[in-house]
């Protein structure tokens, strides 16, 4: 077997004094969809932060693509086809969509831009109308959409998304996941992505950890997490 | 206490006795609204300055006005080297001289931010701020020390200019000087616009300005970006360094306080934070401070200009055309 795109062991993070993320080890492979679930306030925006370089773990080793990415700045990780959709979109709002996009091509060397702004129309048909828009003038929806978008225009390899549901009309959401597998099936995108309520999530994903006060719980297929009766009543039915 | 140590206004451009009659009063006016846009670009072009930076990482960066005056004294050497190299055509001299200012002035900028700015921040909010005009002392005092605290003249490099109207005694003039100085503004500005607007470069600095953690999440090196900025900003007060030379013919190494607290005042009175407000801002505070010496007294001009800052403050706290903004850290 080859080695994981993605492999975590022993990561704790602070803010301050305030301990986030206490000893995670966790693996994502190439071509995998991976969820991470949790309550709110429990740590995966942090977790996905963190393999961001921002905060930067302060304990323990991130190895991505074989090499420790721990201790580098953020923008230099980013640059090595990793790519976030964070939490709360932070879409530029006072650029047009298109230049939004493009934010997202242009640092990590990208040239066929052309190109990659028709894959992204494809994907999300609701930018293309509103490309020469200001990112701050479109609705929740489509702002998720644009995040998305934007970070797909890095074309990464690995590709983080924190709660790209929230919010959102299940109809969008239903969209944006359909999205997600297109892109996973498709071109073999390697995906984390975060949700707090789980239950299309776990559908959707390969494998699932489940995140406690900053510590990973239980790990295990999609199916096998759905199944478990203290899943089910923590973060399907109700919970969360 | 400051204003007698400011280095002395050229006689003919401010202070003349109140016209009131007709058509001479017209061209009065029309005098003073050429005198104010001059001085109101060269305030316009400090305050983008400000106005970046602050955009950028949210702090005032007391040092720039210092920088502005170093900017003028680097011209003023370029101009006498230049001069005595024999390179004595004007649009050459001048030329070499906006190269020469801007870019020794945009490594001060850059040295500034990655000595007194850079190691302070995700410090507490104060602690740029008081790195900042402790920065601000030291460029002062290196530049008296190194150039003398004596106010430097230099002989006019443009005389003359053209009468557009002449009613009794009193005729309107529009120097070559005040052509130069608006020309070049304009050419600066548009060349920063373009930059802003249509480059990469540019398209960093605005993600930045918007949301630095985000803008790293993209893979922007925030910080070289910030550097850029001031090392932008501090070629830009360069430029207006050189104007102000030209302008006024006379400098000191206090000059920069004054100009500062001004464009300060234009890029709050624009809106923190928005780059056409800090150019709107120079120009209305250019045109208040040239209006109120010719109407009312020189001696309150400075008060004027403030007067307004605290009206617009009082009752339109973001400027004119600022954005009711979130606060930053
Ligand atoms: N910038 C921060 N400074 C201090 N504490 C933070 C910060 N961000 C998050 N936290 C704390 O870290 C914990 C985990 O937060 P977070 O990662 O956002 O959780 P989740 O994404 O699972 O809702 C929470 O207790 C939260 O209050
Ligand atoms: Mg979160």
């Amino acid at each position: 077997m080859t080695a994981p795109l993605l492999t975590l062991s022993g990561v704790s993070t602070f803010y301050g004094a305030i301990q986030a993320l206490r000893d995670v080890d966790m693996t994502v492979n190439e071509g995998e969809i991976v969820t991470l679930i949790g309550a709110n306030g429990a740590g995966k925006s942090t977790l996905m932060m963190t393999i961001c370089g921002s905060p930067r773990a302060r304990t323990g080793s991130i190895v991505y693509d074989g090499r420790d990415i721990a201790r580098l700045p953020t923008h230099e990780i980013m640059r090595q086809r990793i790519a976030q959709a964070p939490e709360g979109r932070r879409i530029f709002g006072r650029m047009t969509v298109y230049e939004n996009l493009l934010m997202g091509a242009e640092v990590s060397g990208q040239t066929d831009i052309p190109a990659l702004l028709d894959q992204i129309c494809d994907l999300f048909p609701r930018l293309k109308e509103r490309l020469s828009q200001r990112g701050g003038t479109l609705s929740g929806g489509e702002q998720q959409m644009l995040a998305i978008g934007r970070a797909l225009m890095a074309r990464p390899r690995l590709l983080l998304l924190d709660e790209p549901s929230l919010g959102l009309a299940p109809l969008v959401v239903r969209q944006i996941f359909g999205a997600i597998r297109t892109l996973n099936r498709e071109t073999g995108l390697t995906v984390l992505l975060v949700e707090q309520n789980a239950h299309q999530a776990l559908r959707l994903a390969h494998r699932g950890y489940v995140l406690v006060n900053g510590a990973i719980t239980m790990a295990g297929t999609g199916a096998d997490l759905l199944a478990r009766p203290e899943i089910r009543a923590a973060y399907l039915e109700g919970g969360g | 206490m400051f204003v007698t140590r400011l280095a002395p206004v050229r006689p003919d451009v401010f202070a003349r006795p109140v016209r009131t009659e007709g058509v001479e009063a017209l061209a009065y006016a029309l005098q003073q609204l050429i005198n104010g846009v001059t001085l109101g670009m060269i305030y316009g072009l400090i305050a983008v300055g400000y106005t970046m930076v602050y955009g950028i990482i949210g702090m005032i960066n007391f040092a720039h006005g210092d920088i502005f005056m170093v900017g003028a004294f680097l011209s003023l050497i370029s101009l006498l080297g230049l001069a005595s190299l024999g390179i004595t055509a004007v649009p050459l001299a001048l030329a070499l001289t906006l190269l020469f200012a801007a870019g020794l002035a945009a490594l001060y900028g850059w040295t500034v931010e990655r000595v007194a700015y850079r190691p302070l921040r995700g410090s507490f909010r104060l602690a740029p701020l008081i790195s900042a005009i402790g920065m601000s002392i030291v460029l002062q005092n290196f530049v008296q020390v190194g150039q003398g605290a004596r106010v430097k003249p230099m002989n006019a490099l443009l005389p003359g200019g053209i009468e557009l109207m002449n009613e009794g005694d009193f005729a309107v003039q529009l120097s070559w000087m005040q052509i130069a100085i608006v020309a070049t503004t304009l050419i600066v500005l548009t060349a920063f616009t373009w930059l802003v607007t249509r480059t990469p470069l540019g398209r960093s600095m605005r993600a930045c300005e918007q949301d630095l953690k985000m803008a790293g999440l993209l893979g922007i090196d925030t910080d070289r970006t910030i550097s850029l900025t001031f090392v932008i900003g501090a070629a830009l007060a360069a430029v207006a360094g050189l104007l102000f030379l030209l302008y006024y013919g006379v400098i000191d190494f206090f000059i920069g306080f004054l100009a500062g607290v001004k464009a300060f005042t234009a890029a709050v009175l624009g809106g923190i934070g928005s780059l056409p407000g800090a150019v709107l801002g120079g120009l209305l505070i250019g045109l208040i401070e040239v209006f109120w010496s010719a109407y009312f007294s020189v001696e309150y001009k400075d008060v004027a200009a403030f007067a307004v800052l605290i009206l617009v403050l009082i009752f339109r706290p973001s400027g004119i055309l600022g954005r009711a903004e979130v606060e930053k850290v």
